[in-house]
């Protein structure tokens, strides 16, 4: 009985070299469909997951302000008024349910410390921004009282800004020139690390709000509100108190449209990764039916060689061989070889993963579900259209299969 | 009219008919043949092309079935026998010499020569020595791993012929084992063949269509539409 397994396996690994074409195409086809679906969907859960990882660092209920209409293209806010620090303070005042109530105005100047120049986005606010947008103090402090009403010329710098400007030193208490004045780096904020839409969340230098009004934009406006919901608020509930309130602060009459918009980030990320899940089925989907393609170039393969294969049946029949020793020489063939691809295309797509995720920068998550039912389609298509045909050619008289053509 | 060349009775024939294709495309290749085949005999089967020499040999070498008959080998009841028992058959008692050599391709001549061994079990040492031998035997030493494509038809010939004796069967069944031979390397088969025949006591049952080689044999079995014509004993073997 083991030798003849032994046997069986030795006539099939002759069988696979002797047709070394027809078994390299049939790996060849496996190793594209597997490799092709797996790939696909944990490219697809890499990105799910960045953008899950992206909702809770943007902080828990987070809305955001903005002048003009819903946000979106040609619908500029331009025309719209902004925001001014009165605003800030109404929201602050007004609705117990906000948390913390931020400022932003933001420039896009060149820093230079030394020699070094580095272009990155400055933004002034205060330090309700902290807590609204999740950040933590890496080192050093936040702002003081007196810097925020004065409106001092000290800032906290994101990780990639001091990574650039500063090197391996401390930045704390450096001198950062920008434009025509300089500052002096008070804190560093905790790295983040990438986005949701691949951007440096770290490339950031933070200012009170009046110095950057002072000094960079020139005017008393305010451009964007984050504001933090208190946990357990009724997001719904709080952006009508926000839409109402700045309604009436902005003067609009019953009939006039809203000048201004309120987005809930968590609901735009949701949406996103919603989107993302599509997009991974989608592609998953279009790996799946490449996994078909491969099964059915298989299957080609075989029916091609089926009358070639139908003889050699009849041949070995003829010497003596018993039915069920050439199936299991014919099912281990197809078993080695559907196997063989299936591993290489594991291992191909393993490899092209880690590259592209590192590429673009996204997690990589080994989904061990889809390896295997990959695996397991491909085996089963693999023994489906290898052994099948030999079934058929094996319950041959011998002289049948001999004359097949 | 059957004989026996003293031997005890091997193979019997009774009323065998093979019929191929059905109703009025229907074409009977043999219609009721009686024959009689003793141990150790050398038999060669002549007859004009068409005449049904091919469907009787591989009905006795239990390739194909009678469509009505009987067929006893060693007093067993060959029709009455399952797939696997008359692979067995096969494997255990009969050499194969195909009309068109049957190799399969893309192997070597050695490993062509092997697989009867294979199946039977044997170990990869007596194999190499025995597919060595049975290819020197036929005269295709040096030849071992050449494939059926890089050699010539006579070539390819002597290495079905070889496949067919490794097993030192005991009886030996070649559809013209000459046919694609010089008449110097046909005659040095036929002399294989009697070493076999007289040495080994195999018993030999040839088609040709040459006089020169069935020369050899003891008895000639002549066929005509399907049915023995003459079958004559030599006198001298
Ligand atoms: N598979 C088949 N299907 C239909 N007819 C067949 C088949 N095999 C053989 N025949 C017919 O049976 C007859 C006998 O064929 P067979 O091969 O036995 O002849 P033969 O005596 O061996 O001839 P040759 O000397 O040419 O080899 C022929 O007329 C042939 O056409
Ligand atoms: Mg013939």
């Amino acid at each position: 009985m083991n030798q003849m397994l032994l046997n069986a396996l030795l006539l099939a690994l002759r069988a696979i070299r002797r047709n070394l074409m027809r078994s390299f195409l049939t790996v060849l086809g496996i190793v594209i469909g597997v490799g092709a679906v797996i790939t696909m969907v944990t490219l697809g859960n890499g990105a799910t997951r960045m953008v899950s990882d992206q909702i809770s660092s943007l902080g828990s209920n987070l809305l955001i302000l903005r002048p003009g209409q819903q946000l979106g293209p040609g619908r500029e806010s331009a025309g719209a008024a902004n925001f001014r620090l009165a605003d800030i303070e109404a929201l602050q005042a007004q609705i117990p349910s906000l948390r913390a109530v931020a400022p932003v105005v933001g420039s896009r100047v060149t820093l230079v410390v030394g020699s070094q120049n580095w272009s990155s986005q400055v933004s002034g606010t205060s330090n309700a921004y902290f807590t609204a947008g999740n950040w933590k103090i890496a080192a050093g402090r936040n702002f003081d009282e007196d810097e925020e009403t004065a409106g001092k010329a000290v800032c906290v710098i994101g990780d990639t800004v001091r990574k650039q400007l500063f090197g391996s030193g401390s930045p704390l208490g450096g001198e950062l020139r920008v434009k025509n004045f300089t500052c002096v780096v008070v804190g560093l904020l905790a790295a983040k690390g990438q986005g949701a839409m691949g951007q440096d969340q770290d490339d950031v230098v933070l200012m009170p709000i009046r110095t950057v009004q002072r000094r960079l934009t020139g005017n008393q406006d305010v451009s964007t509100v984050m504001l933090s919901m208190r946990d357990g608020a009724n997001t719904d509930q709080v952006m009508v108190q926000v839409r109402r309130l700045m309604r009436e602060r902005r003067k609009l009459a019953e009939n006039e449209e809203d000048n201004f918009n309120v987005m809930d980030t968590k609901q735009i990320a949701e949406t996103l990764s919603g989107t993302i899940r599509t997009m991974t089925g989608l592609l998953g989907a279009v790996a799946a039916v490449s996994l078909l393609v491969g099964g059915i170039g298989i299957m080609n393969i075989m029916l091609v060689s089926v009358t070639e294969r139908t003889r050699e049946i009849g041949i070995r029949l003829a010497i003596g061989a018993l039915e069920h020793e050439v199936l299991l020489q014919f099912l281990i063939e197809a078993v080695v070889l559907s196997a063989l691809g299936g591993l290489i295309g594991i291992a191909l797509a393993f490899v092209t993963c880690l590259g592209l995720t590192a590429l673009m920068n996204m997690p990589f998550l080994f989904n061990p579900g889809i390896n295997l039912l990959a695996f397991v389609f491909s085996a089963v298509i693999g023994i489906v259209f290898g052994y099948m045909p030999a079934r058929r050619a094996a319950s041959l008289d011998p002289i049948v299969a001999l004359r097949y053509e | 009219m059957s004989r026996n060349d003293g031997g005890t009775r091997l193979i019997s024939l009774r009323q065998v008919t093979k019929t191929y294709g059905e109703g009025t495309a229907s074409f009977q290749a043999l219609n009721g043949v009686d024959l009689d085949i003793g141990q150790g005999e050398f038999v060669a089967i002549m007859g004009p092309s068409g005449s049904g020499k091919s469907t009787a040999l591989n009905i006795l070498g239990c390739l194909d079935a009678p469509s009505s008959g009987h067929y006893l080998f060693r007093d067993i009841e060959v029709d009455a026998l399952t797939r696997n028992q008359r692979a067995l058959l096969r494997r255990h008692y009969l050499g194969f010499v195909f009309q068109g050599f049957n190799l399969l391709s893309r192997t070597s001549a050695q490993e062509n020569v092997e697989l009867p061994l294979l199946y039977r079990g044997e170990d990869a040492a007596h194999r190499h020595d025995a597919s060595r031998r049975a290819l020197a035997q036929v005269g295709l030493t040096g030849w071992e791993h050449h494939t059926p494509a890089e050699l010539s038809g006579g070539q390819q010939q002597r290495v079905a012929i070889a496949r067919a004796i490794v097993t030192q069967p005991l009886v030996l069944l070649a559809d013209e084992p000459t046919g694609n031979l010089d008449s110097k390397r046909g005659h040095e088969i036929m002399e294989l063949l009697v070493s076999l025949n007289r040495d080994q006591g195999i018993t030999v049952i040839m088609v040709t269509h040459e006089p020169d080689m069935a020369a050899y044999a003891s008895r000639v079995v002549r066929f005509a539409d399907g049915n023995v014509d003459s079958d004559s004993m030599k006198v001298a073997a």
